[in-house]
């Protein structure tokens, strides 16, 4: 694997350009990135991508780090530094100077309404994103049921979230899923 | 979870200890290998709760901004918290306290996957995480429904369903999405806010 300088300045542009889009956070933005890496570029398959998430998922840390997986499997670790960096970094200074700026002017009508306005585009992004993944990941009657059940466990309990992951993860070694 | 710290953290005075530029380093790391399945619960504990560094309402600021903002809002947050202590170096801080050590593990098991995806056994494995993975996804999603399920506001709920139509089933462009969507959102608020007011 030898990547040129163009790979590594397109995943730069592609997730830099992502991040700043990422309005709800980085899971809202699931369906975009699978769209860029899979249907776009093809730097993956749909089956690989759904893996980058379950590792993601399953390691500790914040969940935008698919981004570093998605880049270690386009470009080595070079590409999962850029990408990772590409992905944290111009959202990042972003939230500095903005914050700032928040902190030192105090409450006001617009930035509380704006802020408001936010929520139902956040959450209808989040619903696609789970929606996509569903449909990438569940090709199985036992899977769909894995998936269901964790839903029940998680938002019916206070169960903490690695049980399920583990469950999910014999059950599926065992070749149930 | 948003759950009010007990009386006793709010009336105690707010002499938060400046925490240093390695004190940073170490919190947002130990909160980010701690955070299988979302950082922001340890993130709270942490910092409220433990190192008394924010109040509860601090806190919710803070994490509230860093939400309607672009980027990962825990990343964001890590930004945002070290800048207000320790400015930009605070914010490298915390940021590399944040990322590092998780960044480390995830890229180990990258390079595991690239050699052994092959494997029937994890490829099986992981087919079952992904399910259960996808499973807590949406029931986060459910839960931040909530409060917008309850208000039964018409506008807010019908933009909801619309993005997830467009982005989700029609697979519309991110971007193009949002340039829509948003200005709608923000007008659509400014009106039923007039609505409710008068």
């Amino acid at each position: 694997m030898n990547p040129g300088l163009g790979t590594y300045l397109n995943l730069l542009w592609t997730f830099g350009l992502m991040s700043l889009l990422a309005v709800g956070g980085a899971n809202a933005t699931i369906p975009e990135m699978q769209r860029v890496a899979v249907d776009v570029n093809h730097w993956l398959t749909n089956a690989q991508f759904a893996d980058m998430f379950a590792i993601a998922q399953f390691s500790p840390g914040p969940n935008v780090l698919i981004v570093t997986l998605i880049g270690y499997q386009v470009a080595g670790l070079t590409g999962a530094a850029v990408t990772t960096f590409a992905m944290c970094g111009p959202a990042g200074v972003l939230a500095y100077f903005v914050a700032n700026f928040f902190h030192r002017s105090s409450h006001s009508f617009w930035p509380s309404l704006i802020q408001a306005s936010f929520v139902p585009v956040s959450i209808g992004l989040m619903a696609a994103g789970g929606y996509v993944l569903a449909v990438t990941v569940d090709n199985s009657l036992a899977a769909v049921l894995v998936t269901l059940a964790t839903v029940l466990v998680t938002v019916g309990t206070r169960i903490n979230p690695l049980w399920p992951l583990v469950a999910g993860g014999v059950l599926g070694f065992m070749g149930f899923v | 979870m948003n759950q009010h710290a007990p009386p006793s953290d709010s009336a105690r005075d707010p002499v938060p200890e400046q925490p240093g530029l390695f004190e940073l380093f170490f919190a947002f790391s130990k909160m980010s290998l701690a955070g299988f399945g979302g950082v922001l619960v340890w993130a709270r504990r942490a910092i409220v709760e433990q190192r008394r560094w924010m109040t509860p309402d601090e806190f919710n600021e803070a994490f509230a901004l860093c939400h309607l903002l672009p980027g990962a809002n825990i990343v964001n947050l890590s930004i945002v918290f070290g800048g207000r202590f320790r400015g930009i170096p605070g914010s490298l801080a915390a940021f590399f306290g944040l990322l590092l050590p998780p960044t480390l593990i995830v890229t180990t098991l990258g390079i595991l996957y690239a050699h052994f995806g092959d494997l029937p056994g994890l490829q099986r494995t992981l087919n079952g995480i992904a399910c259960a993975a996808v499973g807590l996804f949406l029931a986060v999603t459910l839960r931040m429904m909530g409060p917008l399920v309850r208000r039964k506001n018409p506008v807010e709920i019908g933009l909801m369903v619309a993005v997830f139509v467009a982005v989700g089933i029609a697979r519309a462009p991110l971007v193009a999405v949002l340039l829509i969507a948003l200005p709608l959102s923000i007008v659509a608020t400014y009106l039923w806010r007039k609505r409710v007011a008068a």
